[in-house]
């Protein structure tokens, strides 16, 4: 019989405050010296309190605008909670998180294959981190605590166990990404540890309806190392239960060195988190009109603008296009300044998608105009795109600038093609002689010597010159 | 004038002679530290002392004075209890834990206070985290009652009470989670006061129960307290539990008599279990006197006050296990670090630096938040909160101000309930009310009992301070009933 993988997704995303959310301390960027970013407060000193910041409401705001996004309900009353566990990295000795009346409840996401259930999306504070020889803290020999990150604001995002496959993961993960940017939640970026994503695997007989015993992964920093990690997961569970083994309830780590997951922390002595409401943050009322001024205030959502993308264009493109705010953005502005669809979508897959080198709709307008009227080979085009990008001006300008313009006219291509045919007489001959691509050598000289030459028109006038 | 005589001034008194020339603030600091090399050492009221700052700060005081400007509290000493963070002054909440913690910032009180020219003599005794009712939990030395040394000055912030009881310092800051100002106050002969869950800053208290936590002022006269209250309320952005509501209307209409006021006396707290005889002739012989005054008493119940103990001696101890956690020696105090690893480093920092109270109490709140045993305590304590609230709520429909005695008890001896917690526990029963409904409450003496001292509490309406208040000071003006000055008995005879 044939295993179904079952996999609820934890995602942690930094919405982007301007300090951290109870004192005003800055964000550390990642190679900030550590504990430069710190305070009494956020150091958890006897006597002082957090208090809710202009950054706590900018971080509740993108909170409610996110559960939106993802339809959740948004209750009227909500609170903050008192989340304990000792740990070196968490200084007050407990978390101060959301616990059972969170931000929002009951909302969904549309992937792919369909609807992913939304458990609930809620704000809390982020912990230190530890630096440490070897995997385990009871195992290094020194370890550094470094609480920069102490008390920067964190959304989780808790999906039900309704995702079937790594694929089906990575997708979710990824469109969540996508939401994120387009509402301005977040800049979302794994590697930076702005989007952590924690899946929660199991697996079970197919046609079974119970839930298997599952596993937590951690230190996950790129969605192909999310896919790899599930796979890596699945596989070892399905041995392990092959075999006549067990799946131990367990949080596992990520490694990407070796490719593998590895034992973190046993979940046998279950912590017990001991939640109360904490005292010292009053709760919060959430006002009707302002949910629905902020759900109204909403951007279109990739969902939206994916389906209006495959009207106009195959879904390859859409892919690529739909999955960026940004890409689209340019794609719908220069398609509004009268760019051709299919021209414009394959430039900014080919050549912005790539290099993220983004350049206005209005210049990509133009810039695509150019290129259809012959005025610029594709090889200028990259050029001019890559100076407009640097410098801010016009392609236009660019092209005017540097002279750019393809010549065109055979009489003065003729001129320039004889001279490549007698400067490689072997190339030349080779030709002659059937071997049709010895042509590539004399069109390489061709456009080396001008690369403002219409290459079509040059190649036709080689072909008739040798025939 | 002796310089004993300068320790035995109130807030009104001592300023009206530093701003006629007559005195200046170094001779009151001078003659208060006098009395402490004295007395304290029988006394232990205080743990340790500011001189740095006394010198600063009576230096400017005078400087004041002599500009003409002085603040409300100019030159007036100032005893504060070792909960309350002083910037650059070992601060340690009782505990060995936090032995050589010097806070790089001050409290919002306190900074009210220096702002309004006071001038801060030390730190005082208190149960180790504000947690008993006697002072004998603290982890250095037990602090003694100045009216009789054998017997406690009650709890937790005894040392402030005893101090302001000796004549050690004029006024003086405590805390109170469940009495912790108003039983000392009662058990030592002075007033002391809690306001208002929310109308004093919680910031620089060093936290033992958040949601029940308040700072408030003990001095020798209603006026005082009232004075020192009004400096330190209002709004403070580091405390978003703090309330906006303008610290100046605590003195509103304060002066103005009991004259047709109703006043309560509920009989759960009249008939409290364990009442002293002598504490229930003290309270009558007060209520006779409010009655005198103008006052009508009348009877009303708080018939949830049996489940209010049970309730506090769940939450409280279920904060304090969250707040304490904190103190795991990484980064602050007491630190074990030659342990073997990370929980053996906290547990033997833990087990070193916390005394048995304290371990027992975070044991009892971690238990009672513990998964499976949440809802028989946790919940249930939270559902009896708002009953308790609206028990007052029902009962300040019939009375303006609520009157009871503030301990069932007077003072007793050092050792007598060391033993027995649920005992000490009992201390708190008329009080912790009060805090559960975030209540105001004050303490005043009301004569004595085999010769200690007995306090009248009034507890009022949310924001009532101002009724408080004056409750109690028409009680002290009628009664003529000030708080003495004690003369601990090795000294008696000296004067």
């Amino acid at each position: 019989m044939d295993w179904e993988i079952v996999i609820g997704m934890e995602v942690h995303v930094q919405p982007k405050t301007r300090s951290k959310m109870f004192c005003g301390c800055s964000i550390a960027g990642l190679n900030e010296p550590p504990n430069s970013h710190v305070c009494e407060i956020c150091l958890g000193m006897p006597g002082v309190l957090p208090v809710p910041n202009k950054a706590a409401v900018e971080a509740c705001i993108t909170c409610i605008k996110t559960a939106l996004a993802l339809n959740c309900e948004i209750p009227q009353h909500t609170k903050f909670d008192r989340k304990n566990y000792m740990y070196p990295d968490l200084p007050k000795g407990y978390q101060i998180s959301q616990y059972d009346l969170p931000m929002s409840v009951n909302g969904y996401l549309e992937v792919g294959a369909g609807k992913v259930r939304i458990r609930r999306v809620h704000l809390e504070v982020d912990t230190g981190k530890l630096v440490h020889a070897g995997d385990k803290l009871h195992k290094a020999w020194e370890s550094y605590v470094d609480l920069n990150r102490a008390g920067v604001p964190l959304m989780e995002i808790v999906s039900e166990p309704d995702l079937r496959s790594a694929d089906e993961a990575r997708d979710y993960a990824m469109e969540l990404r996508s939401l994120l940017r387009t509402i301005g939640a977040s800049e979302a970026d794994m590697e930076k540890g702005q989007l952590r994503a924690e899946p929660n695997i199991s697996i079970r007989r197919v046609g079974s309806s119970e839930l298997g015993v599952k596993t937590e992964l951690k230190n996950i920093n790129s969605f192909r190392a999310l896919h790899r990690a599930i796979l890596y997961e699945v596989d070892r569970q399905q041995q392990a239960l092959e075999s006549g083994g067990e799946v131990v309830q367990e949080t596992r780590g990520w490694s990407e060195t070796e490719q593998r997951t590895f034992s973190q922390r046993s979940k046998e002595f279950a912590e017990d988190y001991r939640y109360f409401p904490e005292p010292d943050i009053p709760p919060l009322q959430l006002d009707r009109a302002w949910i629905e001024e902020l759900r109204r205030a909403l951007p279109e959502l990739p969902s939206v603008r994916r389906a209006r993308l495959l009207d106009q264009l195959p879904p390859a493109q859409v892919a690529v296009i739909g999955a960026d705010r940004d890409l689209s953005d340019v794609y719908e502005t220069a398609v509004a300044k009268g760019a051709p669809t299919l021209a414009t979508a394959n430039w900014i897959v080919n050549e912005i998608a790539p290099t993220g080198k983004l350049m206005s709709g209005q210049y990509l307008a133009e810039l695509i105009d150019l290129l259809q009227q012959g005025a610029v080979t594709r090889d200028q085009a990259r050029e001019v795109h890559l100076e407009s990008v640097e410098t801010g001006r016009t392609p236009a300008e660019i092209v005017a600038e540097h002279g750019y313009s393809q010549v065109s006219d055979p009489s003065e291509l003729r001129v320039l093609a004889e001279a490549v045919i007698d400067a490689n007489p072997k190339a030349a001959a080779d030709y002659r002689g059937g071997k049709k691509q010895a042509m590539q050598a004399l069109m390489a000289d061709l456009r080396k010597r001008a690369p403002q030459a219409n290459p079509k028109v040059a190649n036709e006038l080689l072909l008739k010159l040798l025939a | 004038m002796t310089s004993d005589d300068l320790t035995r001034l109130t807030i009104t008194d001592a300023s009206r002679l530093l701003r006629l020339g007559s005195i200046s603030s170094a001779d009151l600091v001078t003659a208060h530290v006098e009395r402490i090399e004295r007395l304290d050492k029988h006394v232990n009221a205080f743990l340790r002392f500011t001189p740095e700052l006394w010198e600063k700060q009576a230096e400017e005081a005078d400087r004041r004075i002599r500009q003409g400007d002085a603040p409300a509290l100019a030159g007036i000493p100032l005893a504060i209890k070792d909960v309350l963070c002083v910037r650059g002054v070992e601060t340690t909440a009782g505990s060995q834990i936090l032995r050589g913690f010097k806070p790089p910032y001050t409290g919002t009180a306190v900074a009210r206070l220096f702002e309004a020219g006071a001038v801060m003599l030390g730190v005082t005794n208190c149960d180790e985290f504000a947690m008993g009712s006697s002072t004998e939990n603290s982890g250095y030395f037990p602090t003694r009652n100045p009216w009789d040394l054998e017997r406690v000055p009650g709890g937790s912030s005894g040392g402030s009470a005893a101090a302001v009881a000796s004549g050690e310092a004029i006024i003086a800051l405590g805390t109170d989670t469940g009495g912790s100002i108003r039983q000392p106050a009662a058990l030592c002969g002075v007033v002391g006061m809690k306001p208002t869950y929310g109308r004093v800053s919680r910031y620089g208290l060093i936290a033992f129960a958040s949601s029940l936590d308040q700072i408030g002022p003990f001095a020798r006269s209603v006026d005082d307290v009232a004075i020192v209250l009004s400096l330190m309320s209002g709004l403070d952005p580091l405390d978003a539990t703090s309330s906006d509501r303008p610290g100046m209307e605590v003195l509103n209409n304060f002066g103005a008599g009991v004259k047709g006021m109703r006043l309560g006396v509920p009989r759960e707290y009249y008939d409290v279990k364990g009442i002293e005889p002598g504490v229930k002739a003290a309270i009558d012989a007060a209520l006779f006197i409010l009655r005198q005054a103008g006052a009508e008493i009348v009877d009303v119940s708080l018939p949830h006050t049996d489940y209010g103990l049970a309730a506090y001696y769940i939450i409280a101890p279920a904060e304090c296990s969250s707040n304490l956690a904190r103190f795991d020696g990484v980064r602050y105090g007491l630190s074990e670090v030659d342990a073997p690893n990370i929980t053996e480093e906290y547990q033997r920092t833990r087990r070193k630096g916390f005394g048995t109270e304290v371990r027992r109490r975070v044991m009892l709140g971690t238990y009672a938040l513990s998964s499976g045993y949440y809802d028989a305590y946790y919940l249930k304590a939270q559902k009896v909160r708002p009953l308790i609230k609206r028990d007052f709520d029902q009962a300040f429909q019939k009375c303006d101000a609520i009157v009871s005695a503030t301990s069932p008890t007077v003072a007793f001896p050092i050792g007598a309930k060391t033993q027995d917690p649920l005992s000490m526990y009992l201390c708190d029963v008329l009080t912790l009310g009060g805090n559960l409904a975030g209540l105001p409450g004050i303490s005043v003496p009301c004569g004595t009992s085999d010769g200690l001292p007995v306090g009248l509490q009034v507890l009022g309406p949310q924001w009532g301070e101002n009724v408080v208040l004056r409750v109690a000071r028409a009680y002290e003006q009628a009664s003529e009933m000030k708080a003495e000055v004690a003369a601990p008995s090795p000294l008696r005879g000296e004067g």
